[in-house]
């Protein structure tokens, strides 16, 4: 091999060795959410005696709240997330391990985001230590630590139904948040998708917080959830509708207003007065730290799908460990097989025009076409000819394939809404079984951030010298005319590697 | 003549250089069948930048003829927009990019250079902090995804085969020519072979006898959520190059590279680094006006490099039946003429359009044995854990 041969090791002044600066601050543990299981994994390593940084992102940015990131708030939130004081004092309300481990010496960060984490591993040595990337609105850093814990919690799988694009269609994680954690719900009459235990759970916490719950919703032919909690909802006066499936939500200026629900094989439609539904079908564990890590991951449908490799809580990465439901959900009637009921049930009754993805404007036909987006004009004949299917037969079908080539789940909520059904959909239109589609690439900022905020303003000098637009091969850009002539060297002087094309 | 076991030609490599390839010796008459170890476009062609103006090259003229009329020729979007803006921020990256100019235009090209007004009027999302810059009316950009994609198909639509997830594993020589194939899913014959396996050429031809030096490293960029359309996408500048897509993103990167080591199976991850803050900041100070857009992904990429940068396309001489294509990290752009040249290499031996001699590998006969690492272009050690192992959580 070229570069095993001896002698004096030369030096790539473009090379990234040496480039990436150290973090300011380093901590023995660094734990990413501060929900019941992040709360009390720093608890505990400060009562051990180390240094610990929990990190959240509640209160989470009215923006981001927006864009359904990191949870489907569906444009249910009331203007009190506008008032950062109130929110945090709310945050450190909901969960009394924040306050507790704050006494214990933990240091807490709130409304701070966890957009990266970095080891070195297979193809990069580059890093100079393990560090997280953090941002808050303003700016963004790298804290390092010894130990990092991820505690990310889960967020709701969507379905596409028509009108599920407008303000009121939101998850069963968001109206639990909006709830419990901000007191900030903007909906008065909220119809739930699903009857499991987290449907059920859901109804519960809305009814106790005064919440008119129209109906429970469920796509099979009786509620799934434990009988106890069916019982207690019932008696309460929120009927459980089976065998039905969302055909369309209605609405006017403020979003939805009624839910029209058709029976799964077919039949007269029916309709729902409310203004929000709540999606409350499944959970997907928050793995994206982890995958962007390089963390081992595997599909796991007992434990909510695509869920880290885990010894105890550890990870297969050196120091860094999975707890709570980003580490895996028991998941009890919400598993991955009864969303696929949904899906089979939603592409049954839904239009083909209906958008899968939000945010690139995708139907579910473009999807399943392996359409071009619209602003490409109309398809080519060629084009009219593929599809998933005939992916499908030239190699195993891989998501990531199709988001390059339909958008879908390319857009700034980072698929969010879409990354399961997009699955869901490549896997029921060509038959390949749920688990054998790969899981498509999570990739760093795991939140979307303005540039202004992730760029690194105070950029070491190493870095700032040693840049090049390419690679810094002076030779490469030489017009072929003037290569081995007397010019050569005259260009290489002059441009060195900097070439903008 | 399609053979049940082997085609007239195999390619290996599904990425730009080798479905073009494959396509034009396909428009050709000719029986084809491409091999790729994994999915087609996966490594660099489906993960740069998107740039087509490679005007030093000798394949640049007919890249210029041909894209405008690829979208026609292989039946599925490229989304290639011609044209490109180069600006300054700074009055050494402007005196830069005026002696680009000038290359350019004793190269027979059009180029204006724009003051500063100039600039703000042609670029919307540009900043006070422009100096100026040039207009290049040459070159311009296209969707490395959809375009792989779309070689790959057009391929399928005129015969020919892309086996994805078929690793080669060896290549047997009978007479002095190429005459099999082997792979994880069977042994193809073939006349002739095409060999543009990217960072992995070099690993395929070794046992043949052919010493191909390349050193691969890992690259990043970034993307942001769309801004509105801007008349020419292609702009660069500050350290980065990159271009607005036709939804609106804003795809861009540059920088520090990291040299890595690749095995027959590829680089085993295309890990991202903090880079992505860098590569921000730089976007944020090119386009002032975009800088509250949200980065939404990051990735990267692995990049094959010849000792001098250059490509080497050449049709050997042992074995006589075997043509190499390696675009050291300009393979993108120069696709559509790359598949011309190899297919002219295939069927009559010799590029009809362009002298590419100085493309040869004869050129690194002299090259020492300890060339990457006297450059410093190897991968660093794994360096251990600087903070001591970590205790149960």
């Amino acid at each position: 091999m070229d570069g095993e041969a001896s002698g004096p090791l030369g030096r790539d002044p473009h090379s990234i060795a040496g480039k990436l600066a150290r973090p300011d601050r380093r901590f023995d543990v660094v734990v990413i959410g501060a929900g019941p299981a992040g709360a009390k994994a720093a608890l505990d390593a400060a009562l051990d005696g180390s240094s610990v940084l929990l990190v959240d992102e509640n209160p989470v940015s009215p923006g981001l709240i927006g864009l359904d990131v990191p949870l489907y708030y569906g444009g249910r939130a009331t203007g009190a997330v506008q008032n950062p004081g109130r929110m945090l004092e709310q945050v450190f309300g909901a969960n009394p391990l924040i306050a507790a481990a704050f006494e214990a010496g933990v240091e807490v960060a709130l409304a701070t985001s966890a957009w990266g984490a970095y080891i070195n591993g297979p193809g990069l040595n580059a890093i100079p230590e393990p560090v997280v990337g953090l941002a808050d609105e303003q700016s963004a850093w790298t804290c390092g630590f010894r130990r990092l814990v991820v505690a990310a919690g889960a967020r709701d799988i969507a379905l596409a139904f028509k009108g599920w694009d407008q303000p009121g269609v939101m998850g069963a994680q968001a109206l639990h948040a909006l709830l419990a954690r901000y007191d900030a719900f903007a909906g008065r009459r909220v119809v739930i998708l699903g009857s499991g235990a987290l449907a059920l759970k859901t109804a519960l916490d809305a009814l106790r917080a005064g919440v008119d719950v129209a109906a429970l919703v469920e796509v099979r032919d009786r509620p799934q959830g434990p009988k106890a909690l069916v019982d207690r909802l019932v008696g309460a006066g929120v009927p459980v509708l089976t065998g039905l499936v969302p055909i369309e939500a209605l609405g006017g200026v403020s979003g939805v207003e009624t839910l029209v629900l058709g029976p799964v094989g077919g039949g007269a439609p029916v309709e729902i007065l409310c203004d929000t539904v709540c999606q409350a079908i499944g959970l997907a564990p928050a793995i994206e730290l982890l995958a962007v890590l390089g963390a081992q991951l595997t599909f796991d449908p007992s434990r909510g799908g695509h869920v880290p490799v885990l010894d105890g809580s550890a990870s297969s990465l050196h120091g860094v460990f999975a707890v709570g439901d980003c580490a895996g959900i028991a998941v009890g009637e919400e598993g991955p097989a009864y969303g696929l009921d949904w899906m089979r049930a939603l592409i049954g009754v839904g239009e083909p025009s209906v958008l899968v993805c939000q945010c690139e404007e995708v139907s579910r036909s473009a999807l399943i076409g392996v359409e071009q987006p619209a602003y490409l004009g109309p398809l080519s004949d060629a084009l009219r000819r593929r599809s998933l299917n005939t992916l499908a037969r030239e190699g195993p079908i891989n998501p990531d394939q199709i988001k390059r080539l339909t958008r879908a789940c390319m857009g700034p909520c980072q698929a969010r809404r879409c990354r399961e059904q997009v699955a869901m959909t490549l896997c029921i239109a060509t038959g390949t079984p749920l688990g054998e589609i790969p899981l498509a690439s999570y990739r760093a900022p795991v939140r979307p951030l303005p540039l202004k905020v992730l760029a690194d303003w105070s950029e070491g000098a190493a870095m700032t010298a040693g840049w090049d637009v390419w690679f810094g091969i002076a030779s490469q850009w030489i017009p072929y005319r003037d290569i081995g002539g007397p010019r050569e060297a005259m260009h290489i002087a002059a441009l060195g590697g900097d070439m903008h094309m | 003549m399609q053979r049940p076991n082997g085609a007239t030609v195999v390619v290996i490599g599904a990425g730009v250089t080798g479905l073009s390839s494959a396509w034009w010796l396909a428009r050709s008459g000719l029986d084809v069948l491409v091999l790729d170890k994994g999915v087609v476009g996966w490594e660099a062609s489906g993960r740069n930048g998107g740039g087509a103006s490679h005007y030093h090259s000798p394949l640049f003229q007919e890249e210029q003829r041909l894209w405008p009329q690829m979208d026609a020729l292989l039946g599925y979007a490229t989304e290639y927009r011609r044209e490109r803006i180069i600006m300054a921020l700074t009055p050494e990256h402007l005196a830069h990019y005026r002696y680009m100019a000038d290359m350019h235009r004793e190269l027979g090209y059009r180029v204006d250079e724009l003051d500063a007004q100039a600039i703000r009027e042609a670029v919307p999302l540009a900043g006070d902090n422009a100096l100026g810059g040039i207009h290049v009316f040459f070159g311009g950009h296209a969707n490395p995804q959809r375009t792989v994609q779309a070689y790959a198909w057009a391929l399928q639509d005129l015969g020919g085969r892309v086996l994805q997830h078929t690793a080669v594993t060896g290549v047997e020589m009978q007479g002095g020519r190429v005459r099999l194939i082997r792979t994880t899913r069977g042994d193809f014959g073939c006349d002739s072979l095409v060999i543009a396996a990217g960072p992995q050429t070099g690993l395929l031809l070794e046992p043949l006898g052919v010493h191909l030096p390349l050193a691969p490293a890992r690259a990043e960029m970034i993307v942001t959520e769309p801004a509105p359309l801007m008349a020419v996408g292609g702009v660069d500048g500050n350290g980065l190059y990159g271009r607005q897509t036709l939804r609106g993103n804003l795809a861009y990167g540059g920088g520090p590279h990291e040299w890595i080591d690749v095995d027959a199976q590829g680089p085993e991850a295309r890990p991202t680094t903090p880079l992505l803050r860098n590569l921000s900041r730089r976007l944020a100070e090119l386009l002032p006006k975009a800088a509250h857009l949200r980065v939404i992904r990051s990735w990267a990429g692995v990049i094959e490099n010849t000792p001098d940068g250059r490509p080497v396309i050449e049709r050997l001489s042992h074995p006589e039946n075997l043509v190499v294509a390696t675009l050291s990290g300009v393979g993108f752009g120069l696709s559509p003429a790359t598949g011309h040249a190899v297919r002219d290499l295939v069927i009559d031996g010799v590029c009809s359009f362009a002298d590419i001699g100085k493309l040869s590998l004869a050129r690194f006969a002299d090259l020492p044995p300890d060339w990457r690492r006297s450059r410093g272009w190897v991968a660093e050690a794994m360096r251990a854990a600087p903070l001591g192992l970590p205790a149960e959580v």
